[in-house]
């Protein structure tokens, strides 16, 4: 492997992380949107803050790392990525804002307009920002990108039927990854009940998603051809294992084996992540830009790689160490 | 993309036209001077948590662990805003200034990188020290915050160097318009870093004391001066006033390094068009015409500041030709801003000293409360007119000498568009930040006695 090789893995692993982290964050706001009215839905939406809490900050500097990665790693992709895409990037943006600012308001605000006001806020934007972040990854995808400084088309590069099947999947494999945990959360937290009222969801989200992928098939055969063979020929393992895995952490659901459908679920996803780069490497702007050619010289490479290294060196232990207290945190000291 | 060749109007959709230009410039202008406030205090404001946490630990004494707990809850909502205002600003690195980045991205990425390791170690621990305060041992706990301030402070650099490296731009070779031999290292240790970092971290100290200070301010001044209230008051405040003759040293040692590697800066710092010896100093003033009218002018004030004697040349701006010439004027009122900030908190200082020196109390006098009262917002505004000072005064250059404005600017048409939208939310986030944080403190106002969960 070249070290343009390894530094687009190790992007890709921070990507998948932020989609397994970061992901299930913004699905946990999404439940909150749906957890009904202020009084009956209190209970759940403690819960999700309960579940959110220490951990949500760190979660989301993932796409901070991605982006870093990327402007140093492969600059010319980064320019032409954000360029092109800069609308529904802004718009993502905003949501992060909105998502971040309005989840740390409402955890300090003691009355019920004020939790109302900035509750929707967050819940609102956390269905917004994965959206958003599916069309760009959609209209990367279906090489609608090209290279230099917003060459491609403004408005048709994010508003296509590539980028909003990529827009509705990441808002449902969101709220799919939210309901998982939050059936383990709850069992620990004491409360069988709403982790029953969990199963079912994470049981229709996965349905939901997975109908979502078979017809996926059908655009994608349509409207990316080129992602479509790649996902059917190279990454055709990757495509089977995901499915395979979907299947199994439905079964899971159903005999309420909770931490176990944790860990299939996020398998699940990350083979989904994984399966697209697989489909269309070496192009990271598909059709025309190969990553060797837009990596950055050797040296920068090199240098990145071993900060990296150093840094998981630091990082790993402090994540343990924080998931660690995430867990043991009673339920009661979270408010 | 299609690109009038005519000369367009400004009208809503001129691609890469002037009306995008400015409003790209503006967002980021809007959206760095909101974020660097949050960011001071993501910088400073670990610091004073560190040190009352500290003390109640050491003494037992209520008053520090009840400022412990309000700074706790404080700093959990502002560094979230502060992490949410930063995402975007590495969203608007690509959005806004794709020609910056495509170009240059490995050259001065890699502090950028370093910084992202940075923010994780401070988030992380962060999470750990607010939501363990009941779980760990005390003495745990308060080692669980020393990463939050070792981070914060590391992050400041990283991304200083980083705007130093805008200004010194080092580490690499331009042939065709793409970078060769890009060395990392050097671009990140350029020659501006040392000056510009060390000035940078010391003003988020100053920004973080005196806004927390001036908080209590406002209590000692509604007559509120039980134990809690003078410690909320005093803490925070000698931490700023004993970093605030430091600064000025530095700043003095920023402005001497800009005497000898970006003249052109100094000079519109100073408005001073002509090159030569005698060069004066002048305080205030509007520049038309390349000459500053209505300011006071002190003579051979420039010459003996840079060069230790009225003889000393000093270079003007018609050594630069005019299209490379930045705004004078709002660098220069800047500028003058900024320092008189400077002087006027020393002295703010130093009464302090005095009164405790003399007597082992904080003044009483109404107007020394007032002014502690204005100090948080006036330490704050010195940090918005020194990044005037740096960045508009590297106009047209984004690059220093490599890169202008106009040509890293992203030439997608509506770019103003963006602009506004975010302005709206800048407010209403500005709005809500105020509003919860004075809900915060009224809040602790009316029941001390609640248990810590921030
Ligand atoms: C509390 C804030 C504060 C205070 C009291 C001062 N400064 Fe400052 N200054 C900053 C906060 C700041 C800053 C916001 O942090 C800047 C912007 C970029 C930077 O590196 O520091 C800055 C920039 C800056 C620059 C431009 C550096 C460059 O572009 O490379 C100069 C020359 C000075 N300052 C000089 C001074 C002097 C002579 C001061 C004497 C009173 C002073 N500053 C007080
Ligand atoms: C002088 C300028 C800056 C300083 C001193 C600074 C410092 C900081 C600090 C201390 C934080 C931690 C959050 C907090 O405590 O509130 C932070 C957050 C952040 N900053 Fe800045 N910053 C500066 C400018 C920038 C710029 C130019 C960018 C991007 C291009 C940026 C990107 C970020 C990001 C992404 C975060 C969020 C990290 C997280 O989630 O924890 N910052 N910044
Ligand atoms: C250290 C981190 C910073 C970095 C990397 C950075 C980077 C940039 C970039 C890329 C631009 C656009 C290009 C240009 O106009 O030259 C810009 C413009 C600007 N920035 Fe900074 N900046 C930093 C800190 C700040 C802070 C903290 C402020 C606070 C007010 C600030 C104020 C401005 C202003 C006013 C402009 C517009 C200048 C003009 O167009 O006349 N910057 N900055």
């Amino acid at each position: 492997m070249d070290p343009a090789q390894i530094l687009l893995a190790v992007m890709w692993v921070g990507l998948t992380l932020y989609a397994v982290l970061g992901g299930a964050d913004f699905g946990g706001g999404f439940w909150d949107l749906l957890a009904g009215r202020s009084g009956p839905g209190m209970p759940q939406r403690r819960l999700i803050e309960h579940s959110l809490g220490p951990v949500w900050e760190a979660n989301h500097v993932w796409l901070i790392f991605v982006l870093v990665v990327l402007w140093t790693g492969f600059p010319p992709v980064f320019a032409a990525v954000m360029s092109t895409l800069y609308i529904p990037l802004t718009l993502a943006a905003v949501g992060i804002i909105a998502r971040g600012a309005a989840y740390a308001f409402r955890k300090s605000s003691t009355q019920l307009w004020q939790q109302r006001l900035f509750g929707g806020a967050f819940a609102l934007s956390s269905v917004l920002t994965p959206f958003f972040l599916g069309t760009v990854a959609g209209g990367i995808a279906s090489g609608r990108v090209p290279p230099g400084l917003a060459e491609g088309d403004l408005i048709e590069s994010w508003i296509n039927p590539t980028s909003l099947l990529g827009g509705v999947l990441a808002v449902g494999v969101c709220a799919y990854l939210a309901a998982v945990y939050l059936c383990d959360d709850a069992v620990r937290a004491g409360l069988p009940e709403m982790a029953e009222a969990f199963r079912r969801r994470a049981l229709a989200a996965a349905l939901v998603v997975g109908a979502l992928a078979l017809g996926g098939i059908a655009v994608l055969n349509a409207d990316a051809p080129l992602l479509f063979a790649g996902l059917t020929g190279r990454a055709l393992p990757l495509v089977l294992a995901g499915a395979v895995l979907g299947v199994v952490s439905l079964l899971l659901l159903r005999l309420r084996r909770y931490l176990l459908v944790r860990g299939s679920a996020v398998l699940a996803v990350a083979t989904v992540v994984w399966g697209w780069p697989m489909a269309q490497y070496p192009y990271m702007l598909p059709p025309g830009t190969p990553y060797r050619q837009a990596a950055a010289q050797p040296v920068v490479l090199t240098t990145v790689l071993v900060v990296t290294a150093v840094g998981a060196l630091l990082l790993i232990p402090s994540i343990v160490w924080l998931l660690i207290i995430q867990h043991r945190l009673p339920y009661e000291e979270s408010h | 993309m299609t690109t009038p060749t005519a000369p367009a109007p400004v009208v809503p959709f001129d691609p890469g036209g002037a009306a995008d230009l400015a409003a790209a410039r503006m967002q980021m202008a809007l959206s760095l001077g909101w974020h660097i406030v949050l960011a001071c205090l993501g910088v400073g404001m670990p610091a004073l948590l560190l040190y009352t946490r500290w003390r109640a630990i050491r003494t037992g004494d209520p008053d520090h662990l009840r400022l412990a707990h309000q700074w706790a809850r404080a700093v959990g909502v502002l560094f979230a805003v502060g992490a949410v205002s930063g995402t975007i600003l590495s969203f608007e690195m690509g959005l806004l200034w794709p020609g910056l980045m495509g170009v240059y991205g490995e050259v001065f990425g890699f502090p950028f990188m370093l910084e992202g390791f940075a923010f994780f170690l401070e988030a992380i621990f962060i999470g750990i020290y607010l939501y363990a305060w009941n779980l760990l041992p005390p003495r745990v706990h308060l080692l669980s915050g020393v990463p939050v301030l070792i981070a914060g402070v590391a992050s400041a650099f990283f991304v200083v160097s980083a705007n130093a490296w805008m200004n010194q731009p080092r580490g690499f070779v331009l042939e065709n318009g793409r970078v060769t031999r890009p060395s990392p290292w050097e671009a990140m240790f350029n020659p501006a870093t040392p000056p510009q970092t060390i000035h940078m971290i010391l003003a988020a100290f100053m920004v973080s004391g005196f806004l927390t200070a001036s908080v209590y301010a406002v209590g000692l001044l509604r007559g509120r001066r039980d134990r809690y209230h003078r410690l909320g008051f005093s803490v925070p405040f000698t931490l700023a006033a004993v970093v605030t003759p430091f600064q000025i040293l530095a700043g003095d040692y920023a402005a001497r390094f800009l005497a000898e590697y970006q003249p052109t800066k100094l000079a519109a710092m100073e408005g001073l068009h002509r090159t030569g010896s005698h060069a004066p100093l002048t305080v205030g003033g509007v520049y038309v015409d390349d000459r500053l009218r209505y300011g006071l002018e002190i003579p051979n004030g420039l010459s003996l500041l840079v060069g230790y004697s009225p003889d000393a040349v000093v270079q003007g701006l018609d050594r630069t030709p005019p299209a490379d010439r930045p705004p004078v004027t709002p660098v220069h009122l800047c500028f003058d801003l900024m320092v008189g900030i400077g002087f006027l908190l020393l002295l703010l200082g130093l009464w302090l000293a005095v009164n405790w020196w003399l007597r082992r109390e904080i003044p009483r006098s109404r107007l020394f409360l007032w002014l502690a009262a204005a100090a948080g917002a006036l330490s704050a505004i010195a940090v918005e007119a020194g990044w005037v000072v740096t960045e508009v005064g590297r106009q047209p250059w984004t690059v220093y000498g490599k890169l202008r404005t106009s040509e890293a600017v992203n030439p997608a048409p509506g770019l103003w568009l963006g602009f506004v939208f975010l302005t709206v939310i800048y407010v209403i986030l500005t709005v809500s930040t105020v509003y919860v944080l004075r809900y915060l403190v009224r809040r602790e106002r009316g029941a001390p006695q609640e248990r810590v969960a921030a």
